[in-house]
């Protein structure tokens, strides 16, 4: 896809300028899609890319924005390609802009090959179906929505919450995971592209000196679009990230784990881009063709049959307003394969990692998880826990009306499992990393506050086994 | 080569204008530029027509030519359709991983079926007969378990002059000669058949039999018929693919058509890697054997996505015309009507609700007609069965998507998300779904089971229907304040909930139920309920029978018992009897 055409072709001067657009017009052959650079009246060239084409006209889209250019000053090269970054193992280590230059202060990197960040869309079958878990340390996750390597998991979060903490705790702590029981500890470590898109200066910095104590900045190359930067490159972003990342997965046979936060200001300049265009709206003014536009990138995640290499990515977003219907976190669930969503008033209890388990999920969970990958009764104790959990909201609001003391015996025994399923189980410090074995003895150990007989999801057996009544 | 009949002067994405639309005819296939990208007339206007472009068009340039093929986007239908795996415009995914790699590019040609194939024939018509549309020519062992009938294409009639002997042929080998007014047809096995033009069929059918999923709440509870419709609309995560997943699996269609509607590659792989393994229970046969996948998944071309619906409900028209119940599920159907919305917003048409073009209605209603139970040309019955799953924006039933197909559907499994997060699967809402079929197979399961299906089903939404009263009041006073007579149809509710209605796809025994499990689990817990019923009537407390060890083995039976050792329920039955009778006597 490389060498489209021959390129090179200059015109002088626009015919309109408006937001971020630009139209051309006396343009000769111009492809769509092809990338351009606009030369403003100082000489100072900014990249831009091709919207639409019509015979004599080009409507262009202008990654740093357009103040300054004037309609006869400027000048506009079209390259005749698509768009390309240079990609090679030695970006790891590396800061970038958001459309892919070094700003670390470094030397451009030399390049192993140039790649479309548009990227390929991957044969269904040519994908290995995902089934090695990865084991983040982190109770809430990994028993009850495991990461499962080559899975999209995004985080649904809302302003002020930690996600920033949770984000940087599963990157550090982030290992392909073991069954209970298997010797031997994996050291295998994750190669980590990180885009930032429209993300305040201290988030950046946060990440940044978080996985330099933890040791982990020479395995991650950061593509950094922060929020005083155009809004328009957002758009970009995480395509030049993923294009490393498919680079060093399927290339390379790395296992790669790409964190892209914040999927809202991504969408919010999808958005702009749209209304300046005049496009007819979907919902809350978001273009009709988001879910596509989502999909090319969150599709951009898996493994395949001819690499050993893998890419998870876990996608960053905040909910406006806390409200999971809004299109970005709606459209967003129904392209990855889960969510794992944070929660308010856990934040408020003072309880970290506050995940909301109830509206969580791993889709991918299913097939990597159980006897020879984690441990016979997992998927099972994970039922129950969400289960007995859900029953603990009906009997809370029960409570609230009647009174703690006019409840059941059985209703106050879940009261007290809720309470320790929160503040034991969810709760944990952002330093501590809990192994599997541990999570799930935790597990059977809340279990244990309540009756058998409404253990109803897990076997006879796996009661007989683990279960320690305590009253 | 085909012959240039037009230049391209504008590219908005997925869709192109050019010049020249006289020498092409809306809907006719054109090729596009030096890659020669597919592409498919949908507008003409004075000297200009629209395009819509089933490949990216990145790097397409005004003045490329455009190829007319003269011909509507047709399918290839013939042997060698079951366990294959094609995109939304028939290619097959396969061939395109060996010439391309494990990424799709573009500009790829290839024919769908693979020609070079050899099949067994067995001829069966009389020659010299006359012969039309659907008259079996003979037949071809397509898989291990399905019989591929060899048919004279719709719209020729004539005289059978010549028939191929009993022996193996290519799919584009003659296998007949017809003839008819307008001369001599040669016929392979190979029909071409354009994909937005349902098949002709004799009549259509009052559909009178179940299309079975094995899954309890659908088939009891809202049971779909062969040739029927039904919707699945839910949140994401609420369990739509799971669902369609299952009937996939376990329904009794002979033939299943999967069509993956711009949803997730994995789930497309997940497939592939498990339907070989799995078997069949009526057949013993592997079930990708009476499988074909379309697959064109969320980033692959929007406008192959609008194509991959009609594509997937042809194939399954082609199966059906040969006798067999086919059954095919899209996922999803809004993905469908959303590439509709993004062709049509890239051409500026004026939009009707939320963006969705105005005739949106009306190819909903044109796909969902496609199904039927029919009477088929060559006098077999066969049906095509329509199971599309909904993705509403928000969870919010009330999108124009989940609306117009309430329109179309009279079976409709309302997936509902706080079922889903407290993991009560399939999270079937009880009190919102429905289905309009319940008349039309009463009489079957009678004869089928002996069991009286309609008065046990009744009894059972009742009781479910009594609780959602009940737990209002619940939800103010607690449950203590209920008399214990109220306390036992809470009891039974909840047996019904966790023992019937759950059923997790993951469990090897619990996955799937036959119409017999379905029904004697079904009447034990009624049965449960009227004894619980009389006990207490006597006098005594709710909590002596919520003690009783049976209330545990029936909420564990359907993972339990297998479909073959059904006669253990009877057990269970007689147990339930002895601990009412003994807990009854303390209050004689
Ligand atoms: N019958 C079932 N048994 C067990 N688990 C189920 C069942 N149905 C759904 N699930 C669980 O729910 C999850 C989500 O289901 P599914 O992928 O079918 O949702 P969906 O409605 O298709 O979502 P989306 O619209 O995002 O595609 C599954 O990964 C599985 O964990
Ligand atoms: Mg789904």
């Amino acid at each position: 896809m490389s060498d489209w055409m021959s390129g090179g072709q200059q015109i002088s001067g626009l015919s309109k300028v408006e937001g971020p657009i630009v139209v051309v017009e006396g343009t000769g052959v111009v492809a769509y899609d092809e990338v351009v650079e606009i030369i403003d009246q100082n000489g100072r060239i900014r990249p831009g890319r091709v919207l639409e084409v019509g015979e004599n006209l080009a409507v262009v889209e202008v990654f740093s924005g357009t103040a300054g250019l004037s309609i006869d000053g400027t000048r506009i090269r079209f390259l005749g390609r698509s768009f390309q970054i240079p990609v090679a193992q030695e970006m790891l280590g590396r800061i970038f802009n958001g459309i892919g230059e070094p700003i670390d202060g470094g030397p451009q990197p030399l390049a192993d090959r140039h790649a479309d960040i548009n990227g390929q869309p991957i044969n269904p079958t040519a994908r290995v179906y995902p089934r090695d878990y990865i084991q983040t340390g982190i109770s809430a996750i990994d028993l009850m929505n495991t990461l499962v390597m080559g899975q999209k998991l995004p985080i649904f979060s809302g302003s002020g919450l930690p996600q920033d903490q949770l984000a940087a705790q599963i990157v550090r702590q982030a290992r392909i995971g073991k069954a209970v029981g298997e010797k031997g500890r994996s050291d295998d470590q994750f190669a980590i592209v990180f885009a930032a898109m429209g993300v305040k200066n201290d988030v950046a910095a946060f990440f940044r000196k978080s996985l330099t104590e933890s040791g982990a900045l020479t395995r991650v190359a950061m593509f950094l679009n922060l929020a005083d930067d155009p809004a328009v490159e957002r758009l970009v972003t995480p395509r030049v990230a993923l294009t490393l990342a498919e680079y060093l997965a399927f290339d390379c046979g790395q296992h790669v784990l790409v964190v892209m936060m914040d999927m809202t200001n991504y969408c919010e300049a999808l958005r702009q881009i749209s209304n300046i265009r005049g496009e007819v709206p979907s919902r809350k003014g978001y273009p009709g063709y988001m879910y596509s536009d989502l999909a090319s990138l969150y599709e951009r995640t898996g493994r395949i049959k001819t690499s050993t290499g893998s890419i998870t990515q876990l996608p960053i977003l905040t909910m406006p307003n806390d409200d999971i219907t809004h299109p970005v976190p709606d459209l967003t669930g129904y392209i990855t394969e889960g969510q794992i969503v944070l929660s308010r008033s856990l934040t408020q209890q003072d309880v970290y990692p506050p995940i909301a388990v109830l509206p969580s999920l791993s889709r991918l969970m299913k097939d990597g998880i159980g006897r020879g990958k984690t441990r016979d009764d997992h998927s099972r104790v994970s039922m129950q826990l969400y289960a007995a959990y859900a029953r603990v909201q009906d009997i809370r609001s029960l409570a609230s009306v009647i009174g703690e003391e006019e409840l059941s015996t059985v209703d106050q025994r879940y009261l007290a499992f809720g309470r320790a399923f929160e503040t034991e189980f969810i709760q944990q410090d952002a330093g501590e990393n809990r192994d599997l074995e541990t999570t799930l003895s935790l597990a059977w150990q809340l279990l244990s506050l309540l009756p058998r007989t409404e253990l109803t999801r897990v076997t006879e057996a796996d009661i007989n086994r683990y279960y320690q009544e305590k009253r | 080569m085909n012959p240039v009949v037009g230049r391209v002067i504008w590219i908005n994405g997925p869709v192109l204008r050019a010049r020249g639309s006289r020498l092409v005819t809306m809907g006719e296939m054109v090729e596009l530029g030096e890659q020669h990208l597919v592409g498919e007339v949908i507008g003409l206007a004075g000297d200009v027509m629209t395009i819509q472009v089933y490949e990216e068009t990145a790097g397409m340039k005004p003045g490329e030519p455009v190829f007319g093929t003269g011909s509507p986007l047709s399918v290839e239908l013939g042997p060698g359709l079951l366990g294959g795996i094609f995109d939304g415009i028939q290619r097959p995914l396969p061939v395109m991983e060996m010439q391309k790699g494990s990424f799709i590019g573009r500009g790829i040609r290839l024919t769908p079926l693979y020609h070079a194939t050899r099949w067994q024939f067995t001829p069966l018509a009389q020659i010299g007969r006359t012969v039309s549309g659907g008259t079996v020519l003979g037949t071809v062992p397509e898989t291990q378990q399905l019989v591929h009938v060899v048919m004279i294409p719709p719209g020729v009639t004539g005289k059978l002059v010549w028939l191929a002997d009993y022996g193996e042929y290519g799919i584009t080998d003659p296998v007949a000669r017809v003839q008819t007014d307008e001369g001599e047809v040669t016929i392979p096995m190979l029909q071409r058949w354009p994909v937005r033009r349902p098949r002709p069929v004799r009549s259509r059918l009052e559909k009178i039999e179940p299309l079975l999923t094995g899954q309890r709440v659908l088939d009891t509870f809202f049971p779909l018929v062969k040739g029927g419709a039904a919707a699945i609309p839910g949140g994401f995560g609420a369990g739509k693919t799971i669902t369609q997943h299952q009937i996939a699996k376990w329904s009794d269609a002979q033939v299943v058509i999967y069509i993956g509607c711009g949803e997730r590659g994995n789930e497309m792989t997940q497939v592939l890697q498990e339907f070989p393994e799995l078997v069949d229970p009526r057949s013993q046969r592997p079930l990708m054997e009476r499988t074909v996948l379309v697959a064109n998944t969320s980033n692959m071309p929007v406008a192959a996505r609008e194509a991959s619906v009609y594509t997937g409900v042809t194939i399954a028209e082609y199966y059906r015309d040969m006798g067999y119940h086919v059954a095919l599920m899209a996922d999803s159907t809004s993905r469908w009507a959303e590439a509709m919305r993004e062709i049509s917003g890239s051409l500026e048409e004026m939009p009707a609700e939320e963006g969705y073009p105005a005739y949106l209605s009306s190819r909903l209603a044109g796909f969902y007609e496609r199904a039927g139970l029919v009477e088929n040309l060559n006098g077999t019955t066969g049906s095509v069965s329509l199971i599309g799953a909904v993705s509403p924006q928000g969870g919010d039933f009330s999108e124009p998507v989940t609306q117009q197909t309430k329109r179309y559907v009279r079976c409709f499994w309302a997936l509902d998300k706080s079922l889903a997060s407290a993991r009560h699967f399939p999270s079937v809402n009880w009190l919102n779904s429905y289905s309009e079929y319940i008349d039309n197979i009463s009489n079957w399961w009678q004869i089928e089971t002996g069991m009286d299906w309609r008065a046990l089903r009744a009894k059972a939404m009742e009781i479910l229907n009594e609780e959602s009263h009940l737990d209002q009041i619940v939800k103010l006073v607690g449950p203590d304040a209920l008399p214990d007579e109220q306390r036992v149809t809470l009891e039974t509710s909840r047996l019904l909930r966790e023992g019937f209605l759950q059923q997790n796809a993951l469990d090897d025994i619990d996955t799937y139920a036959t119409p017999r499990k379905q029904l004697k689990m079904l009447s034990l817990i009624l049965h449960f309920h009227e004894r619980a019923m009389g006990v207490v009537r006597r006098g005594a407390v709710i909590s002596s029978i919520q003690a009783l060890a049976v209330v545990n083995t029936l909420i564990r039976m359907k993972a339990v018992i297998s479909n073959d050792q059904l006669d253990k329920l009877d057990e269970i039955g007689i147990q339930l009897d002895q601990q009412m009778d003994e807990l009854e006597a303390l209050y004689r």
